[in-house]
């Protein structure tokens, strides 16, 4: 297993399990269903999931051709009602109307406490009406936000074919990157491409990324020879990519945890154990991790890493030398901070929903190593935190910079403190060198706004003449 | 089970947590899962609240549910209770929390014990009421509470005040337009002379309440929050109330009059009529406008008309009576409430519509084709499809229903706002139609305009595929700084990886 050896020791983890705010775990549905075109998600539970959906990430009447919720009922909740019959009628509905290539089904607290028997009855459904049917129990009850994406990929690599396909026509098919990337090309023209590759084993990659971004990585790996068999997800649920025992898998969030123990031990491969592709620092780790696996002298890397960080400048000057706090939300968090304190920020405290120390080990490492080279501090690290707790230390600590959910932003700016709502970042595109300066983007964004405003305080809210 | 894509009106602890959110210096506890907590984003984004929302979620998770979770919300309560000293601490499960039905009576009652302020459970039923029906109980529960524990110390007053007064009922948080509406109605009673009692529960703290029967009327604005309690009033009082919502011109006055009605039988000498007419011919520009030419082209158009029970039935009055537009359709969410709707409307339209299943209204809304539909986001986002402009005019609320200018919907500023929006509702299909006639609408599919022709660089397939991935509103920008970056670098060719090359130089 290729999972980091290090194991830090400096960093301070704590667990205040308090009251914190996060989103639901249902929440991937909104972007999962984009990713993967020919699904359908089906959301089993209450209106107070419907309404969520609805309301705070404004899902449903955009989503509505690709995605319902399957409303329980009291007589479901009673159990008066037969699960299975009731499943079927609406997965006939959903077949006739739409059908797609999978419906996955969303499990919720309800279904979590009244014990439906999802996974039980998916087989036989899937069986009785020919559609597969994936089950990811993505409930509020065991998870966090962004970690419904976890559930549902780990729920989908069950179903990556495990053997790769011998003709070669079917072999193209399947494998949507270099279909992409080879578009409308000569046949020799790609036999001649793949001469452009080292000789290496299979390298699936998984995690949600919008299409330019995984056009964007597999194309960093292929500068350095390394050729991207498949991702999970694909675009499509028909282009799963084939895992076969000993292929190699990595990760490009992190907050994937079961699903590399899914790859690990139900499909056999290998996890190479990295930071996250997050920052040009991070990028750079992942690619080179990738590359010592396979035995490979990275290219170039040093000049293009430098050559991001030059273009990064303007931005990076504007937060060098400030503090960022994160209170916790979507667990992008550590490979965040690890990315601004490589700009030169301080980051006294890091909250997370929820702290993988295995999975996320070559990233931890890379934060503790990051912080001595940059002699500051080791923030605190504080998963399940106490967001009322957290109010006071922040009132305390005045950081130039609060990475906060949306429930705490405007009251925090309200008292003079600068937010940013995490969960942009979920939803932007940050992975890789190119979209490092998105990152920057969004988290200078709130300083370069108080510039422009600067010094007026709320007793004065706005500019008495405007500069033109 | 049922298949749904959209919900009218929340789940019932949103509606709990509304009331409870609206007075001051009361916090609740909301038992339930930590997704369950997405009511504090709503509120703090949609009303742009400077002030955290006093709700605390006390988290049900694995743990807990072994456990069992009394420890941890009776801990909670009192914590909060600690910390921030509230009148009032509310406890509520959602639906979710409820199906483990546990005794959160006993729970309230064991955290009294340690708390300074009182406790008490949100009484609702979640298997049976929506987030209307919840708000209604709650804010009666609570009014009735504070009435009982000052009639218990003697603290209720005697007399009325010494001048017409009323208290206004059923003003709340993430209410559509409801901050806009009790200003205008709060200058409504200025100009009539009436002083506001009491406005509840918005901004009112719960000791409030108790001065709640020193008024000589009570004003229910709203159908969906705060009868109840006007009649738990009168029956504990004997103050009247009015329940008659003064949306338009015609409302408004029928309004105004029962006011003048309820004021003189109480011994007052007021008579409203010239205040009406004033109003009415020289304030509101409705009434002229309703006759003016740019109104005659409306005669006869159809509409239909959706939302809840206050906002539909007002406005199939105001389209009907008021700006002669037929309406073919009316229709409410409001299914507990239909017997009173169907009343109000009938006379007034063809059809009537009671239903929450989204996708029978939009099935009518094709079927009726009408020339502009009101109704919620949802009617909108059919009217987009169909090609029929929309005018929103009831919740669910999204931001736009919070605008930062003054948009009432009630009173006579009401009526030039409600005004305004038929209008440029009806027009706006107009002017849509000239455009789409002499092709002015820029809505054929195309990656950017001139693509291939004043270009002299060449994109391959798949910089072009993923150009196309771009959104479009900032595509031609990408294109104009990839092209730029190309053509420095005598790049000839423009494929994905010199379109993301470009993307890094110039931070596109
Ligand atoms: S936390 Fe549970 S009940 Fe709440 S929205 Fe999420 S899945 Fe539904
Ligand atoms: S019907 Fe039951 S499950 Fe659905 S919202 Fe109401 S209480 Fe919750």
């Amino acid at each position: 297993m290729t999972l980091a050896e290090t194991q830090p020791q400096a960093l301070e983890f704590e667990c205040e399990t308090g009251n914190y705010h996060t989103f639901c775990p249902i929440s991937c549905v909104a972007w999962l269903y984009q990713k993967i075109e020919d699904s359908f998600f089906l959301v089993i539970g209450t209106k107070t999931c419907g309404y969520f959906l609805q309301n705070a990430m404004g899902v449903m009447i955009f989503a509505e051709p690709r995605y319902a919720m399957a409303e329980l009922e009291e007589g479901d909740i009673s159990a008066q009602l037969n699960d299975y019959e009731e499943l079927k009628r609406l997965c006939t509905q959903i077949k006739r109307d739409r059908n797609p290539s999978v419906i996955v089904w969303i499990g919720t607290c309800t279904t979590e406490i009244i014990k439906t028997d999802l996974e039980g009855l998916a087989p036989r459904l899937e069986a009785e009406i020919g559609i597969p049917i994936v089950v990811a129990r993505a409930n509020g009850l065991d998870y966090a936000f962004t970690q419904g994406e976890d559930t549902v990929l780990a729920a989908m690599a069950h179903r990556c074919p495990d053997k790769a396909p011998v003709a070669e026509t079917e072999k193209e098919e399947r494998n949507a990157i270099s279909r992409l990337i080879n578009f409308g090309r000569k046949k020799e023209d790609v036999a001649a491409d793949e001469s452009e590759y080292v000789k290496h084993p299979p390298l699936v990659l998984f995690g949600s990324l919008p299409d330019p971004v995984v056009t964007q990585l597999t194309m960093e790996l292929k500068r350095q020879g390394i050729k991207v068999s498949g991702w999970l997800p694909a675009k499509r649920f028909t282009e799963l990519p084939v895992l076969e025992e000993g292929y190699y898998v990595s990760g490009i969030n992190p907050f994937l945890s079961r699903t590399a123990t899914t790859l690990m031990r139900r499909r056999k491969c290998k996890l190479i154990g990295a930071p996250f592709p997050i920052g040009p620092d991070g990028t750079r780790a992942w690619i080179e991790k990738i590359c010592s696996v396979f035995g490979i002298e990275p290219q170039g890397l040093d000049e293009r890493e430098a050559q991001i960080w030059a273009g990064l400048e303007d931005y990076v000057k504007l937060i060098r030398g400030k503090s960022v706090f994160f209170m916790g939300d979507n667990l992008l968090e550590i490979s965040l901070a690890r990315f601004l304190v490589r700009c030169g920020m301080t980051v006294p405290e890091i909250g997370i929903p929820y702290m993988d120390k295995r999975y996320q080990a070559a990233e931890l490492a890379l934060l503790e190593k990051t912080c001595a080279e940059m002699g500051v501090p080791l923030p605190r690290i504080m998963e399940k935190p106490d967001n009322y707790n957290q109010l006071q230390r922040i009132y305390e600590l005045k950081p130039d910079l609060v990475i906060t959910g949306m429930a705490h932003a405007n009251p925090l700016e309200a008292r003079g403190i600068n937010t940013k709502w995490s969960v942009e970042f979920t939803f932007a595109q940050i992975h890789g060198f190119t979209n490092a300066r998105d990152v920057l983007e969004l988290v200078t964004r709130p300083l370069r706004r108080n510039n422009s405003l600067k010094d007026l305080g709320w007793d004065k809210l706005v500019r008495e003449e405007a500069k033109l | 089970m049922k298949l749904a894509y959209w919900m009218y009106a929340g789940p019932a602890h949103i509606g709990t947590l509304r009331i409870a959110s609206s007075f001051k210096n009361v916090h609740a506890i909301m038992h339930a899962p930590l997704g369950d907590d997405y009511f504090n984003v709503m509120r703090s984004m949609l009303e742009r609240e400077r002030n955290f929302t006093p709700v605390t979620t006390s988290v049900v998770d694995r743990n807990v549910l072994a456990r069992g979770s009394q420890e941890k919300v009776v801990d909670n309560i009192t914590r909060k209770d600690a910390e921030e000293h509230p009148d009032l601490i509310v406890l509520t499960p959602t639906c979710t929390s409820s199906i483990l039905q546990e005794d959160l009576q006993n729970f309230v009652e064991r955290a009294q014990i340690e708390s300074k302020g009182d406790v008490m459970l949100a009484d609702v039923n979640h298997y049976r009421f929506n987030e209307l029906q919840a708000a209604d109980r709650t804010l009666n529960q609570i009014a009735q509470f504070y009435i009982e524990k000052a009639r218990k110390r003697g603290e209720l007053p005697t007399a009325k005040t010494e001048k017409p007064s009323v208290n206004i009922i059923g003003t709340s948080t993430m209410g559509f337009h409801n901050q806009h509406d009790c200003t205008e109605l709060k200058r409504l009673m200025a100009d009539l002379g009436i002083e506001v009692n009491v406005v509840i529960p918005e901004g009112s703290t719960v000791y409030d309440i108790q001065k709640m029967p020193r008024a000589w009327f009570n004003l229910v604005p709203y159908r969906e929050l705060g009868l109840p309690l006007a009649e738990y009033l009168q029956e504990q009082f004997g103050t009247p109330f009015v329940d008659i919502t003064p949306m338009g011109v015609v409302e408004t006055a029928r309004c105004i009059r029962k006011i003048q009605q309820i004021l003189n039988e109480q011994g007052a000498a007021v008579n409203y009529e010239e205040f009406i007419n004033e109003q009415t011919l020289h304030v509101s520009q409705a009434a002229w406008f309703s006759r003016s030419i740019d109104c005659q082209n409306l005669t006869g158009k159809k509409a239909v008309v959706f939302g809840d029970n206050t906002h539909a039935a007002a406005m199939t009055k105001i389209l009907a009576r008021e700006m002669g537009i037929h309406v073919v359709l009316a229709g409410t969410y409001c299914k507990y409430d239909a017997d009173w709707f169907r009343e109000q409307v009938s006379e007034y339209c063809d059809e009537v519509l009671i239903s929450e299943d989204n996708g029978e209204i939009g099935d009518a809304i094709a079927r009726l084709e009408p020339s502009a539909i009101f109704g919620t986001q949802m009617e909108r986002h059919v009217g987009k499809r169909l090609d029929i402009p929309c005018g929103v005019i009831a919740a669910p609320i999204h931001i736009q229903n919070f605008p930062i200018g003054y948009k009432p919907f009630m009173g006579y500023e009401g009526t030039n706002q409600i005004t305004d929006l038929i209008y440029n509702s009806f027009t706006l299909g107009m002017e849509d139609h000239l455009l789409e006639i002499f092709g002015g609408h820029d809505t054929k599919e195309g990656i950017t305009k001139g693509i291939s022709a004043d270009s002299d660089l060449a994109w391959s397939k798949d910089g072009l595929a993923e150009l196309n991935k771009i959104p479009g509103f900032v595509r031609g920008k990408v294109k104009r700084n990839t092209e730029k970056f190309a053509r420095e670098r005598q790049i000839e060719q423009i494929t994905a990886e010199v379109l993301y090359a470009a993307k890094e130089a110039v931070g596109a």
